[in-house]
């Protein structure tokens, strides 16, 4: 692999201000855990919440952090290897290859961060040819005050492999503040296919601060969906996909909720580099209150690439909804679209609903249900019913 | 069933309709003549209580309750259906699960009825997103099916539909309100007398829709005014033959 360019150095986008200081870098470490059948079942609940089941049904594997530990790693599969970051470096003498290598430690100061004061993260990767049938699940979980977390994931489909990971995060119901700091590189090889799909679930003060890098090689998809249907303190991140072989994929969803006091600034950066690439990145955001800023950029280096960006947001009845589409094409022959809609729900369709015998608060339901609803492949089944409890919750703030 | 009374509508402050007077009885089906602009689009926004459509003065009155102030959903669930000439399209919301939305509390079997109308293939569509006219036209007829309405407003059905696609629209109307020959077949002749066919109002201003389904009366609304009530397939001739301002002299 060559030196891949700024993009995930950093920017002028990224902030290193807002974040308050006085949190601590250290937690209580926990006893890692063999058997999850002991698990608090309050804490089971919340990591249910985000797609982490603790009875690993329908799961190839599992990885649980809490705090700064490691609390269990499992894996049913001999086609996955699951484990803590630490171990993984000890196991793997190549693996430090892979680390820091898609995100420059110097980013920010939440990747120094990380790399001063590193508190483990997973290591997840299907074996060359592997077809992991069941997804991986992987949980990150902060249960103490003011804790500031920094976890480094690496996440490698070898060669003609096929794995989907579910990530959750969440923090106890009880606290109030604290930080997540997530430095995430994923290698996505030839012909193999990486479905990401990461939900967040995290307290009404919390920083949030994932810094993301992917890349793919010829023939390789990665599928990434991101949900994050409620209350976080703030939240930035802006991963950034270089599709570095010919006919590689990437495609971007995001489904995002923000109420009042929520300050959500997410994107996606595609880098097209090579023949035959596509990328895609979908976003639908509603805000009841809160600030969303939804990016996206595509930069387009090669002949016959194509890519679409789709950003729609509603605002039920305040908040700030900015939309920022950007394409980039550097040589003829690039196929770039996009199309960005900010607004509130047509009146139109809310009385062409009720004139099929829909009340107003039913029509509007089914309006906000459809504009959530961007068919993402493989989202654990809780999910739909979250969507529609948030959407029955948000009921009020759109009549 | 539906009894209209000096019925006077402002849309953004200007009058549209003027004191019109229309009653459409039980198992009838009307045809609404006008030219573009002549209102009738507004007669039924206005009966299905669309905002915008004001209602300055007079009554509608369904199925013997005053329903001019009555909110769009319980005019509906009252018994009357509507299928627009250009509905909104509903970015992820399934043709499917508007149908089985519009059977309400009735249970629909939404194959069955998407078979009749020709429309399975469009079930998983997002609801009227990048459908042709005629397409638009069947998940109407489709959506009222699984309503069955007892008054049925159409609203330039035949518009946008191609040629060969309007014989369907046609068959399809029929089996929406309960009647025409197929109909009778199907059910054979006792049937059809046991059952009621549906009222209907149908708006069209070329009249082409007269080829395929049966009309017991026209109206022509001309400048917002009701100005000539007689046999339908009678004022398709005359508006044919001398246009609509003729038609409107004759008649005042």
């Amino acid at each position: 692999m060559r030196e891949l360019d700024d993009k995930n150095k950093a920017t002028a986008r990224d902030d290193n201000s807002s974040h308050k200081p006085g949190y601590k870098d250290q937690a209580d470490p926990h006893a890692y855990l063999e058997q999850l059948d002991n698990v608090d079942p309050e804490e089971a609940r919340q990591w249910l919440n985000v797609g982490v089941d603790i009875t690993g049904q329908n799961r190839s594997g599992t990885f649980i952090q809490k705090d700064c530990s490691v609390l269990h790693s499992g894996c049913g599969s001999a086609d996955v290897e699951i484990m803590g970051i630490s171990q993984a470096l000890q196991t793997h003498g190549w693996l430090s290859d892979y680390m820091w290598r898609l995100v420059s430690p110097e980013k920010d100061d939440y990747t120094r961060m990380t790399r001063d004061i590193p508190h483990e993260g997973y290591f997840i990767r299907s074996l060359p040819g592997a077809q992991v049938a069941e997804p991986v699940q992987s949980c990150l979980y902060i249960s103490e005050e003011g804790l500031s977390q920094h976890v480094h994931n690496v996440v490698i489909a070898e060669e003609n492999s096929s794995i989907h990971i579910i990530t959750g995060c969440a923090t106890a119901e009880h606290l109030r503040s604290g930080l997540h700091v997530g430095v995430s590189e994923f290698y996505v090889k030839k012909n193999a296919t990486l479905h990401f799909t990461m939900i967040h679930r995290w307290g009404e003060q919390i920083e949030v601060r994932p810094r993301t890098g992917i890349y793919v090689e010829e023939g390789g998809t990665v599928v990434s969906n991101y949900v994050s249907l409620r209350p976080v303190g703030s939240l930035q991140m802006n991963p950034v996909t270089y599709l570095a072989g010919k006919d590689s994929v990437a495609r971007f969803n995001s489904i995002l909720v923000a109420p009042p006091g929520c300050e959500l600034d997410t994107g996606s950066t595609v880098i097209l580099e090579h023949p035959g690439a596509r990328a895609e990145i979908i976003s639908r955001a509603i805000t009841t209150g809160g600030t969303i800023i939804a990016r996206g950029e595509m930069d387009a280096r090669a002949e016959g690439v194509k890519g679409h960006l789709e950003c729609k947001g509603l605002i039920l009845k305040e908040g700030i909804m900015h939309a920022i589409p950007e394409l980039v094409g550097r040589v003829p022959g690039v196929d770039m679209s996009h199309e960005a809609a900010v607004g509130k729900i047509d009146q139109r369709e809310i009385e062409y609903l009720m004139a099929r015998g829909l009340d107003e608060e039913t029509a509007v339901s089914t309006i906000v249900r459809g504009f959530l609803n961007v068919d993402i492949e493989g989202l654990p089944p809780g999910l739909a019913e979250e969507i529609d409890q948030v959407v029955s919750e948000t009921q009020h703030d759109a009549i | 069933m539906l009894k209209i009374e000096d019925l006077v509508v402002e849309v953004e402050g200007r009058t549209i309709l003027n004191r019109i007077n229309l009653e459409i009885p039980e198992g009838e089906t009307h045809i609404l003549f006008g030219p573009n602009g002549s209102g009738k689009s507004t007669l039924m926004m206005t009966i299905m209580g669309f905002s915008g459509y004001r209602v300055k003065s007079g009554h509608i009155w369904f199925k013997g309750e005053d329903i001019t102030r009555m909110p769009i959903h319980e005019r509906a669930r009252l018994g009357i259906g509507v299928a627009f000439q250009r509905p909104p399209a509903i970015n992820g919301l399934k043709t499917r699960d508007v149908v089985s939305l519009c059977a309400g509390q009735k249970s629909a079997n939404v194959e069955e009825l998407a078979q009749k109308a020709n429309f399975t293939d469009f079930l998983d569509r997002d609801l009227n997103l990048n459908f042709s006219g005629g397409e638009m036209k069947r998940s109407e007829m489709l959506q009222l099916m699984a309503q069955s309405p007892d008054l049925v407003l159409l609203d330039e059905p035949e518009s946008g539909v191609d040629l060969e696609n309007v014989v369907l629209l046609g068959e399809i109307i029929n089996e929406l309100l309960g009647r025409g020959v197929r109909q009778r077949e199907k059910e054979g002749p006792i049937a059809h007398h046991e059952k009621k066919s549906k009222s209907a109002l149908v708006i069209t201003h070329t009249g082409h829709i007269l080829n395929y389904i049966t009309a017991d009366k026209g109206h022509v609304l001309y400048n917002g005014v009701l100005c000539c009530a007689r046999n339908a397939r009678e004022i398709l001739q005359w508006i044919r033959e001398y246009g609509y301002e003729e038609c409107f002299r004759c008649a005042s």
